[in-house]
C-alpha cells in the first residue's frame, strides 16, 4: 500500500509549489505596479503644479 | 477591493487547506484497490472543478463585455482564465502522476484526458493572443470571442467519459448511476478540499484582478501626464 508515497507526495508538492509560485507571481507585480503609480502619481502633481504656477505668474 | 475582505478570504482559504489536508491524509481511509495513491483526487478533483469555474467564468466575463463593453468584464476574463489555466495545469499533472502507479503510463489518448489538454491548449493560446495584442477594445473582443468558443470544450470534457469509451475513473457519479466514493469519509474529505479550493480559486482570482485594476490606472495616469505635458 505504501509503495506508491513517492507519487502521492510528487503530487501534492507540485500542487502547492504551483500556488506558492502564482501567488509570488501576483505579489511581486502588484508591488512594481503600485511603485510605478506612486511615480506617476508624484510627476501628475508636479506637472499640474508646474501649470497652476504658470498660470498664476502669467 | 476591500483589503480586509482579501485578507480575511486569504485566512479562510488556509484554515480550509489545513483542514482538507488533514482529511486527505490523516482522516479518509485507504481505497480498496488502489489504495494511498488514490489519495491524489481529493485535490485533482477540486482542481479540476475550479478550472472549468474559471473558464465558465472567462465565457461569462467575455459576452457582458461584448454586450456592455465595460473594460472591468475584459479584465475579470483575463484573470479567470489565467487562474483557471493554473488549475488545469494541475489537473494535468497530478493526473497524469497518478495514472502512472494505476494505469502503467504517464499518458494516454482517452477521451476524458484528450479533452482536458484541448481545453488546456486552447486557453494557451487565448492568454498568449492577449499577451502579444495591445491593449485595444478590438483584441479584446477577440479575446472574448475565443474565450466563449474555448468554454464550450468545458461541458465536452465532463461528460466525455459517458458520451466515450474511457478508462478514467468517474468519480462522482459512475456510468451505472452510483457515485464513486463509498466511505462517507471519502465524500466528506472531497467536500471540503472543494469547499478549500473554491475559496483558494476566489482569493487567487481577487488578487490577479487587483493587479489588472492598478494596470489599467497606470495607463490612465501615463495618458494624462502625456496630456498634461502636451498641454504646457
Amino acid at each position: 500500500m505504501m509503495e506508491n508515497f513517492g507519487y502521492l507526495f510528487a503530487a501534492y508538492t507540485i500542487i502547492f509549489m504551483v500556488i506558492f509560485a502564482y501567488v509570488m507571481f501576483i505579489w511581486r507585480r502588484q508591488r512594481r505596479l503600485e511603485q510605478e503609480v506612486a511615480a506617476l502619481e508624484r510627476r501628475l502633481a508636479e506637472l499640474t503644479g508646474q501649470s497652476s504656477k504658470t498660470r498664476s505668474a502669467s | 477591493m476591500n483589503r480586509n475582505f482579501i485578507a480575511m478570504l486569504g485566512i479562510v482559504t488556509a484554515l480550509l487547506m489545513v483542514a482538507a489536508l488533514y482529511m486527505a491524509f490523516l482522516y479518509v481511509p485507504n481505497e480498496a484497490t488502489q489504495g494511498i495513491v488514490q489519495r491524489i483526487f481529493y485535490f485533482h478533483v477540486p482542481c479540476a472543478w475550479v478550472a472549468f469555474a474559471g473558464f465558465g467564468l472567462v465565457a461569462i466575463a467575455g459576452a457582458l463585455y461584448l454586450w456592455l463593453g465595460d473594460q472591468i468584464w475584459d479584465d475579470l476574463g483575463q484573470a479567470a482564465a489565467e487562474t483557471g489555466m493554473v488549475f488545469c495545469t494541475l489537473v494535468l499533472i497530478t493526473g497524469s502522476i497518478w495514472a502512472k502507479p494505476i494505469w502503467g503510463v504517464w499518458w494516454t489518448w482517452d477521451s476524458r484526458l484528450t479533452t482536458t489538454l484541448l481545453l488546456w491548449l486552447m486557453y494557451g493560446g487565448y492568454l498568449m493572443l492577449r499577451a502579444a495584442a495591445d491593449e485595444t477594445p478590438q483584441s479584446a473582443r477577440v479575446a472574448a470571442v475565443l474565450g466563449i468558443i474555448a468554454a464550450l470544450d468545458v461541458p465536452v470534457v465532463i461528460v466525455s467519459v459517458r458520451l466515450w469509451r474511457t478508462i478514467h475513473p468517474a468519480v462522482l457519479v459512475t456510468r451505472q448511476g452510483g457515485h464513486g466514493l463509498e466511505d462517507p469519509r471519502m465524500v466528506a474529505t472531497l467536500l471540503v478540499a472543494m469547499a478549500a479550493f473554491t475559496a483558494l480559486f476566489a482569493w487567487l482570482l481577487i488578487l490577479r484582478l487587483a493587479t489588472l485594476r492598478t494596470r489599467a490606472r497606470l495607463n490612465r495616469l501615463t495618458l494624462e501626464i502625456a496630456l498634461a505635458e502636451a498641454g504646457d
